[in-house]
């Protein structure tokens, strides 16, 4: 078996997404707007929506491809694939599975999605309200841990207690976030800016988590359409070829009740050097990041394995100027991403991975070639990719 | 039976109403459970190759035996991560909080993790790396009746003492 890598094989040539609602706000049910989200991708791409031929979604997507099949008149499904687990740490996982298909000749076609309406559906940042929490649930549910924003604050605050991180390397995420919003008129925090005195007044959601350092939670749909690299270079948009996109988790990283053996970790240590591996590139060559963050926290340590920076450099390294869209070593999340745009599940980033690439952000960063997407800190399994203004760097 | 245990709702930690805890439906963790209605506290561990595992699984991590055993262990440990929780994630903690989670490490068991509810002071300083013991809190009047694993600095107890 010869060249068994994704390298440059596939490219996003188009991205959709429904208007941003604060939770709970969408005037529309959730199916309704994945379909939405669907036929803007097509849209944008150029492409009549029955040339779609395969789907890919992640973190158990409510709205499943047959259904979604027969809604469009699809002649012919051939590809209805899931990540398993992971929540948000599915949204590169899923470009890969997309492009694996693309490449591999399963489908020609494939989109990428995700919808969400918590308003519809449980909202993420509140515990279930069952009567008994059965196995892994005990050990923690009874203790009043439930939400995602305590099952991570545990990691976190073991990581900076090791690294003798300060705050305002956590502060930092949260105001380029914001910053970048600003900039942004699909943002749902456009037009509310945060000052630093703004992030140390906030209430606590649970230490080291101020309100701020948490992603929002959102109603809408996202969509981009994969199809293969020969194809991408006629069609409406510029292509943003993928130069690598892989999932993994590592070592007992999902043992229940807190007992993964490294602890103190985003679960990239075994990704990172696979992503590199098949991209060809190193960290340096990266022009602009988007890296999901549920919490700051874990944007925090995702950099980190990335090799981005070493983790006794955090203090020094996470500040608003570094990852300013305008001159920043690093240019970070410069859509605000889930904090400070819209909680898509991470779908948002790859989206703005693209717009990057494509030259079209509302922050854009001059002369991008390597765009890049961490997807889901601190969950089983994790993923990344890497995005190319040319297939062959 | 441990010198430090709770069976007073007016001295539980958390306010009743929060899920009550259960095994696995196929059964899995069930000796856990019942030994901390019996004040001891348990770990999974490999009959064939002897090391110790949590949370508990049908085999074993290391060498892939499915003869597991629950060990007691002794009731101390070491804090090796917490967090104040300040929003109420559920309806029943809206006037619990802050309340402190702590991960303590057991030594003994390998380095095994449990998660907790640090008694005392909700706003006291938290150091990592400080030894606790546990706290059997018992919850008699529950529907099951059921015991949290709860922990308490050992300084702490032997200021009391
Ligand atoms: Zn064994």
């Amino acid at each position: 078996m010869v060249d068994r890598t994704l390298r440059g094989k596939t490219a996003i040539i188009g991205v959709g997404e429904t208007r941003y609602y604060k939770r709970g706000d969408a005037p529309d049910p959730e199916f309704k707007m994945a379909l939405e989200a669907i036929l803007l991708a097509c849209e944008d791409a150029g492409i009549d929506a029955r040339e779609v031929d395969g789907f890919v979604s992640y973190s158990n997507d409510r709205n499943d491809p047959p259904r979604i099949a027969a809604a469009l008149g699809l002649p012919d499904l051939r590809c209805s694939t899931m990540v398993w687990g992971g929540g948000g740490g599915g949204g590169s996982g899923a470009v890969a599975n997309a492009a694996a298909a693309v490449a591999t000749g399963l489908a020609d076609t494939v989109v990428v999605f995700r919808g969400l309406a918590q308003g519809q559906f449980r909202r993420y940042g509140q515990g279930a309200r069952t009567q008994t929490a059965s196995g892994a649930g005990a050990f923690t549910a009874p203790y009043g841990l439930m939400s995602p924003a305590q099952s991570f604050a545990m990691r976190v605050r073991r990581f900076i207690w090791e690294h003798h991180i300060g705050q305002e390397a956590l502060r930092a995420i949260a105001l380029t976030s914001y910053a970048h919003a600003q900039r942004n008129p699909r943002a749902v925090m456009y037009g509310r800016p945060l000052t630093s005195e703004g992030y140390d007044d906030s209430r606590w959601i649970v230490e080291p988590f101020h309100l701020y350092d948490c992603c929002l939670e959102n109603d809408g749909a996202a969509a981009v359409i994969v199809t293969s690299a020969e194809r991408a270079k006629d069609m409406k948009q510029k292509p943003a070829y993928v130069l690598a996109a892989v999932q993994g988790s590592a070592y007992r990283q999902a043992a229940t009740a807190h007992n993964a053996p490294d602890y103190a970790t985003s679960n990239f240590k075994t990704l990172a050097p696979r992503l590199y591996a098949m991209a060809g590139i190193e960290p340096q060559d990266v022009d602009v990041l988007q890296c999901y963050e549920n919490f700051t926290g874990g944007v925090m340590m995702s950099i980190v394995e990335h090799g981005f920076c070493r983790p006794q450099e955090v203090n020094e390294f996470f500040t608003p100027a570094n990852f300013f869209f305008d001159g920043g070593r690093l240019p970070l999340n410069t859509s605000g991403g889930n904090l400070a745009e819209c909680y898509m599940h991470g779908l948002e980033l790859v989206i703005e991975a693209v717009r990057q690439i494509r030259g079209t952000s509302s922050c854009q960063v001059p002369d991008v070639k390597i765009s890049m997407v961490v997807s889901g800190p601190m969950v089983q399994p994790v993923s990344s990719s890497i995005y190319c203004a040319e297939p062959n760097p | 039976m441990n010198r430090h245990s709770y069976n007073d709702d007016r001295t539980h930690y958390l306010p009743s109403g929060l899920p009550v805890p259960a095994p696995y439906a196929d059964g899995l963790a069930r000796e856990f459970w019942e030994a901390a209605r019996c004040h001891e506290l348990v770990v999974q561990r490999c009959i064939r190759c002897l090391t110790w595992q949590w949370g508990p699984e049908h085999i074993c991590h290391h060498c892939r035996s499915f003869a597991l055993t629950y060990e007691p262990v002794a009731p101390r440990g070491v804090i090796y991560s917490w967090e104040r929780s300040w929003y109420p994630v559920h309806p029943t903690l809206k006037d619990a909080v802050p309340y402190l989670t702590v991960l303590v490490e057991l030594p003994q068991a390998g380095g095994a993790r449990m998660v907790g509810n640090l008694l005392g002071d909700r706003l006291q300083v938290v150091t990592i790396g400080a030894e606790v013991e546990a706290v059997f809190e018992d919850h008699d009047h529950a529907n099951p009746p059921f015991t949290l694993v709860q922990w308490r600095v050992v300084a702490d107890v032997e200021a009391d003492s």
